[in-house]
């Protein structure tokens, strides 16, 4: 299997007495790159970590972790792969860095070293002034960088989050996009699990979509958008001048796949990219006043519902 | 050639031992540290304390002479107070049950289990790590009581113990510690099972409640099922009663109460059902030797430990099997 990618999966399955939680997956994930895994409750995403990390095994198929099989080589593989379960737990009752030293005593770090990268990680992540207290009185978004402070002691070459913005507030929750983002700065390549879209457009380099145990989608957010909204750019025109004129130009502009008149002034264009100049010059063109023009970028949001619209129409549609 | 390849492909990587001393001593500090655990200790202290006071009393009044005044200590009761051995009989599992009812399940509800196991350790090294570490408190706090009793002992009757009682007594030591262990390998597997603490407390307390109170009344109701006397022969009499002994086996109390009994009152010669045959020459009353002793005990031994075994075993398989995902 090629040196490139850090995760690669051929018909990964697996299913639970009966039900297939997940079926023949073909996941890779590139060196350096954050790759999003998107899709309902119950769609996989967990059990899909949960194999990779070697803590369940797959019923059929093949995969390699940083090279490594995560069923014959759990340990190389939990060495180099940092975790963070959705909701995150700790001992409460002890303190943060106990909490850490044990982790690193697990990986067998030696306890200088341990100690130095304890104090870097809480530093990094903030946590320095809380260090000594229990993390019983840590909020959700405290317990979150402090299992984000564990990952780091590892020095992990891939780091896999589970739900990680999940329950916090819009403040913590960005400054968490900003650790991905300073992640893979670093050169960690992270494998984000998540269903707060938004946030996933934000850091992911390319996303898969999860449904019922299958991975139905995977691509960069424009490669979707192209896929499922046929596009994805959506270009708003406002400009004076004859209807007719103005509208048979604007479908002449190129890699325009439609051209909706709004209301009054406002046409509403949907391309396959940026199309503002050709629009602009079409406008102009046809001896029309452009008043204003507006882009709105492929929303991952937009992919996700008009994915499963489909999908739900269709399945009405073979069970009529 | 192909098949060693095979083999050696098939093999999991590492030691499953790895990481399973960090586990013992982040326990161990947490068993020492927590207040159900100081609050069991102090139970046990002052229990021994005032059981072992009323035996010196005992003791001072008996003007007979005896060899064996140290054991005397853990075997002898002042109305209405019973024998620290006794009491011990219950207390032991009510602290190995304390310790282990929410070892497995306890890590799934604080949400640190899919964490934990994230790390490079396989699960092994945790299971055998929680059980190590509770073995080593129940040890830890068990010989601390120990002293205690024997140092109290040397204080009020004024004379060390000799050399065959402190080798009794270390024995007795040691089969306390695996009565236990049992207890702890039970609360464990329950802990596995139900993922509830309460459940798993409750259950094993119990399956404690019914070994400790029910099961020889239950025995001796089965017995005459199993064996039952028809015509009155001795041969249906002896049946029975060995029946009986065999049903009371089963219980690790009655187990544990065998070994102490014979370890602590070296004048015991037979378990059980006494044929005049095995009297025949005896000396009534005569001390057997510690080794003689042992003899007759081992199966007891070998059965406290086989149960603990077992125990954990299936505990093992348990946690092997099960999902980490809630």
């Amino acid at each position: 299997m090629a040196e490139e990618y850090v995760i690669e999966t051929r018909g990964l399955t697996k299913e639970y007495d009966g039900t297939v939680a997940v079926r023949d997956l073909n996941l890779r994930v590139r060196k350096g790159e954050v790759f999003g895994v998107l899709g309902p409750n119950g769609s996989g995403k967990t059990t899909t970590i949960l194999m990779l990390l070697g803590l369940t095994d797959p019923t059929a198929g093949e995969m390699r972790v940083l090279g490594f099989d995560p069923m014959r080589q759990p340990l190389s593989v939990k060495a180099r792969v940092g975790y963070l379960p959705d909701q995150v737990g700790f001992y409460d009752e002890l303190t943060a860095r106990e909490n850490l030293i044990y982790i690193a005593k697990l990986n067998g770090i030696p306890r200088k070293e341990a100690y130095r990268r304890i104090d870097e990680a809480l530093a990094q992540m903030g946590l320095a002034d809380v260090a000594d207290r229990p993390v019983a009185t840590f909020s959700r978004g405290m317990r979150q960088r402090l299992g984000l402070a564990e990952i780091l002691i590892k020095r992990p070459q891939l780091v896999i989050l589970d739900e990680p913005t999940q329950g916090l507030d819009p403040q913590a929750a960005r400054e968490f996009l900003d650790i991905i983002r300073d992640l893979r700065s670093h050169g960690i390549s992270v494998l984000l699990a998540s269903h707060l879209l938004y946030q996933v457009q934000a850091v992911c380099d390319r996303v898969g979509l999860f449904h019922k145990g299958r991975m139905v989608l995977e691509g960069t957010v424009q490669e979707l958008a192209r896929q499922i909204l046929g596009g994805g750019y959506r270009v708003q025109v406002e400009a004076e001048g004859p209807r007719e004129i103005l509208l048979q130009a604007l479908r002449k502009v190129p890699d325009t796949l439609s051209v909706q008149p709004v209301n009054g002034r406002v046409y509403e264009l949907l391309a396959q990219r940026d199309v503002r100049p050709e629009a602009a010059q079409a406008v102009v063109q046809a001896g029309g006043k452009l008043l204003s023009l507006m882009l709105e970028e492929p929303n991952l949001e937009e992919i996700y519902a008009r994915y499963f619209q489909e999908v739900e129409h269709e399945s009405a549609r073979a069970a009529a | 050639m192909s098949q060693h390849v095979l083999r050696r492909e098939r093999a999991r990587e590492g030691s499953p031992w790895t990481g399973m001393w960090a586990v013992v001593a982040k326990e161990m500090a947490d068993n020492l540290t927590s207040a159900r655990m100081h609050i069991l200790e102090l139970l046990i202290a002052l229990t021994a304390v005032g059981a072992v006071y009323g035996a010196i009393q005992e003791i001072m009044n008996t003007i007979s002479e005896d060899r064996f005044l140290f054991l005397k200590l853990f075997t002898e009761g002042r109305l209405p107070m019973p024998a620290f051995l006794e009491f011990l009989g219950f207390l032991v599992p009510l602290l190995a049950i304390a310790m282990s009812f929410d070892a497995i399940n306890g890590e799934f509800n604080r949400r640190t289990m899919s964490r934990i196991l994230a790390q490079p350790i396989y699960r092994d090294a945790l299971l055998f790590g929680k059980f190590l570490a509770h073995l080593f408190t129940l040890a830890l706090v068990l010989t601390a009581i120990w002293l205690l009793i024997i140092g109290l002992g040397i204080v009020r009757l004024g004379l060390p113990p000799s050399g065959e009682e402190m080798a009794r007594l270390l024995w007795f030591l040691l089969a306390t510690i695996f009565y236990g262990g049992i207890w702890l390998a039970l609360a464990m597997v329950l802990s596995i099972e139900f993922r509830q603490p309460a459940t798993a407390a409750l259950s094993a307390i119990a399956v404690w409640l019914f070994f400790a109170v029910f099961w020889k009344m239950i025995a001796n109701v089965l017995a005459p099922v199993i064996s039952p006397v028809r015509y009155g022969f001795p041969e249906e009499q002896l049946r029975l009663v060995q029946t009986q002994l065999f049903l009371w086996r089963l219980s690790p109390n009655t187990l544990y109460g065998e070994i102490a009994m014979a370890l602590l009152r070296p004048e015991i010669r037979v378990m059980g059902f006494i044929s005049p045959v095995q009297l025949s020459g005896a000396i009534l009353g005569t001390p057997l030797p510690l080794s003689q002793s042992l003899l007759l005990v081992w199966p007891q031994m070998t059965g406290l430990v086989a149960a603990t075994i077992l125990l954990f075993a299936l505990g093992y398989v348990l946690f092997q099997r099960q999902e980490i995902r809630a």
